[in-house]
């Protein structure tokens, strides 16, 4: 059930976040989330698109270097303590987070999205399964 | 089974080989002495006649020629022949520092292609093959020497001269090229270029690529025979002494033999002039005894290396000298301590990373800095910060433990370093000294 995020290495100099937009922008791919971490050297992009495939297809026809990685997006509502009462979970199933980031998505039902990053998306979902929680498809990210 | 051009040159036996040096070096000295007045003046003042060389071992009696006696003789000032007896001029760069222009007769020429066809054919080259000569043409040594080269072997000779990479990559495919003759920096871009548009080393046509005119690694050798599906070879030679050629790479791929019928090659310490025994790291000087319109003598190449006549598996009996670590002109002194780009390119290439890295040196505060700048990969990225770090501190931590003092390490976008299609720009030095 995981999804598909595409990192993009991003040099550390003026312009070059710029560069990554302005592809996104001439081939009319619509970035639903994105989050940056940075170091004093480089950075990277973390971009999630409704096509993952082609869109990271075309960042390395613009000399990006660009990986997909699988990433869990849970659905939480959108009111205080939700992302709380969803690491619960997470903590009981000794899921350990390298990262994650929010997902805004289009306002739909007071929702509101996450996107995280563990060591092993395969493990952790057979641990998150059954526990009430709603993981996104690929497919549920175009239409939220 | 290995192939010879001249085998009864290549392979002849040591002593052999030392009264024909020593027959030519003779003819030479009186050669230079009744027509070169400026090395005439050099003897006198160093007390040399032409009568008191009259074997190989008399060698160390001669005074050296440099870059500096290059310059200072402009143009003329060590031609041989007449003009009227010259057909040729090549030249160098002149990047570092003022450009050298080599003449050469028709008897120069001939015995500097034979030199090229002698590498050509240690690659595995016949008149079956189809020798692709990407080097550029024209003043450069490079396009013409391997040209003439082919041409002696028989070859098919595909004179793209460099440049216009998809062209090259067409017409290595269209006419099943063999055999690739660029710098090696070109081909490890032209190995680039192929895998982008999909080619697996199967898939390519090239099975040799005689490869010279920069320092580069073994590791860098490594990656291009993988991409490309070839084996390479090394080649070595200077605008001074023909071109190309001096010295060529044999199947054992372990150093480069001497074509010592026309260059006599001693290794000195570059501080007292002193002649070192064989094994002995050292500058490189050579004797070209058998050209006739730029005669030089003892020349002092810059180049340091190292000699060796151990009896090599390809039977060549030719003295072999190692890959050079990299001009003097090449060498960088950082905090005190000599830097050869090619140790850089060595630690690059052993943590994965390609040959695409540009090395900046600075003044900062009195202190000198160096900055590795090197492309980012999609073998070296991942989405993890931590990950990412951690080989670029596995690649600093690689680069002190190789030069001895601390590099920065930069992480550049991919392409973001001008690919070169000649001799690649590796230094940019901004010190003002």
């Amino acid at each position: 059930m995981s999804i598909k995020q595409i990192s993009v290495f991003l040099e550390n100099k003026p312009g070059t976040l710029k560069k990554l937009t302005s592809v996104m922008a001439k081939n009319n791919i619509d970035m639903r989330a994105t989050s940056l971490a940075e170091t004093k050297d480089f950075g990277i992009a973390r971009i999630i698109v409704d096509d993952a495939l082609d869109a990271v297809n075309t960042l390395k026809e613009n000399d990006f270097v660009a990986s997909l990685t699988s990433v869990l997006a849970i659905e939480i509502p959108d009111e205080a303590g939700g992302l709380d009462k969803l690491l619960d979970v997470f903590a009981d199933a000794q899921v350990n987070i390298e990262y994650m980031y929010a997902f805004p998505g289009r306002g739909v039902n007071n929702h509101a999205y996450m996107i995280f990053r563990v060591a092993d998306t395969k493990a952790a979902e057979a641990k998150l399964v059954g526990k009430g929680l709603k993981i996104l498809t690929q497919e549920d990210i175009a239409n939220i | 089974m290995e192939r010879y051009y001249q085998k009864e040159i290549e392979c002849a036996p040591l002593e052999e080989l030392r009264s024909i040096q020593t027959e030519k070096l003779k003819k030479q000295v009186q050669h230079v002495w009744d027509n070169v007045p400026y090395y005439r003046k050099k003897m006198e003042e160093k007390g040399v006649k032409p009568e008191d060389i009259q074997s190989v071992d008399d060698l160390g009696k001669l005074p050296f020629l440099s870059k500096k006696d290059l310059r200072d003789a402009y143009p003329y000032g060590l031609l041989g022949k007449p003009l009227k007896d010259c057909v040729r001029i090549q030249s160098t760069s002149g990047t570092t520092g003022k450009r050298v222009v080599a003449f050469y007769t028709q008897h120069d020429i001939d015995l500097w292609e034979d030199c090229c066809a002698r590498a050509i054919t240690a690659a595995g080259g016949t008149d079956e093959d189809v020798c692709q000569v990407s080097y550029g043409y024209g003043l450069f040594t490079g396009g013409p020497g391997l040209n003439g080269g082919s041409h002696k072997v028989g070859c098919l000779t595909i004179p793209t001269s460099s440049g216009n990479t998809d062209r090259q990559i067409m017409f290595i495919n269209d006419l099943s090229a063999t055999i690739l003759c660029c710098t090696p920096s070109y081909a490890a871009y032209l190995a680039e270029r192929f895998k982008e548009l999909g080619y697996g080393p199967n898939d390519i046509s090239l099975k040799a690529g005689i490869f010279g005119a920069e320092a580069w690694s073994e590791e860098m050798r490594a990656d291009i025979e993988k991409t490309l599906g070839i084996k390479a070879y090394d080649i070595y030679g200077l605008t001074e002494l023909s071109g190309p050629g001096v010295a060529f790479e044999c199947s054992a791929q372990g150093g480069m033999h001497i074509n010592e019928d026309h260059f006599i090659a001693e290794i000195i310490d570059p501080d007292t002039e002193e002649v070192l025994p064989e094994g002995s790291q050292g500058e490189l000087v050579f004797t070209a005894i058998d050209k006739e319109a730029f005669p030089m003598i003892r020349y002092r190449t810059r180049d340091i290396c190292k000699l060796s006549r151990e009896k090599c598996s390809c039977g060549r009996t030719l003295i072999k000298m190692a890959k050079p670590m990299g001009r003097s002109d090449d060498m960088l002194i950082i905090r005190g301590v000599n830097v050869f780009p090619s140790q850089i390119e060595t630690v690059l290439l052993n943590n994965g990373y390609a040959a695409n890295y540009q090395i900046v040196v600075d003044r900062v505060n009195n202190t000198d800095t160096l900055d590795v700048q090197v492309e980012m990969t999609p073998e070296m990225f991942t989405d993890n910060v931590g990950e990412v770090e951690e080989h670029q501190k596995k690649l600093s931590e690689g680069l002190k433990s190789m030069l001895g003092i601390k590099a920065k390490v930069s992480l550049l976008a991919p392409k973001s370093i001008a690919r070169s299609e000649g001799k690649a720009v590796r230094v940019i030095d901004k010190r003002k000294i």
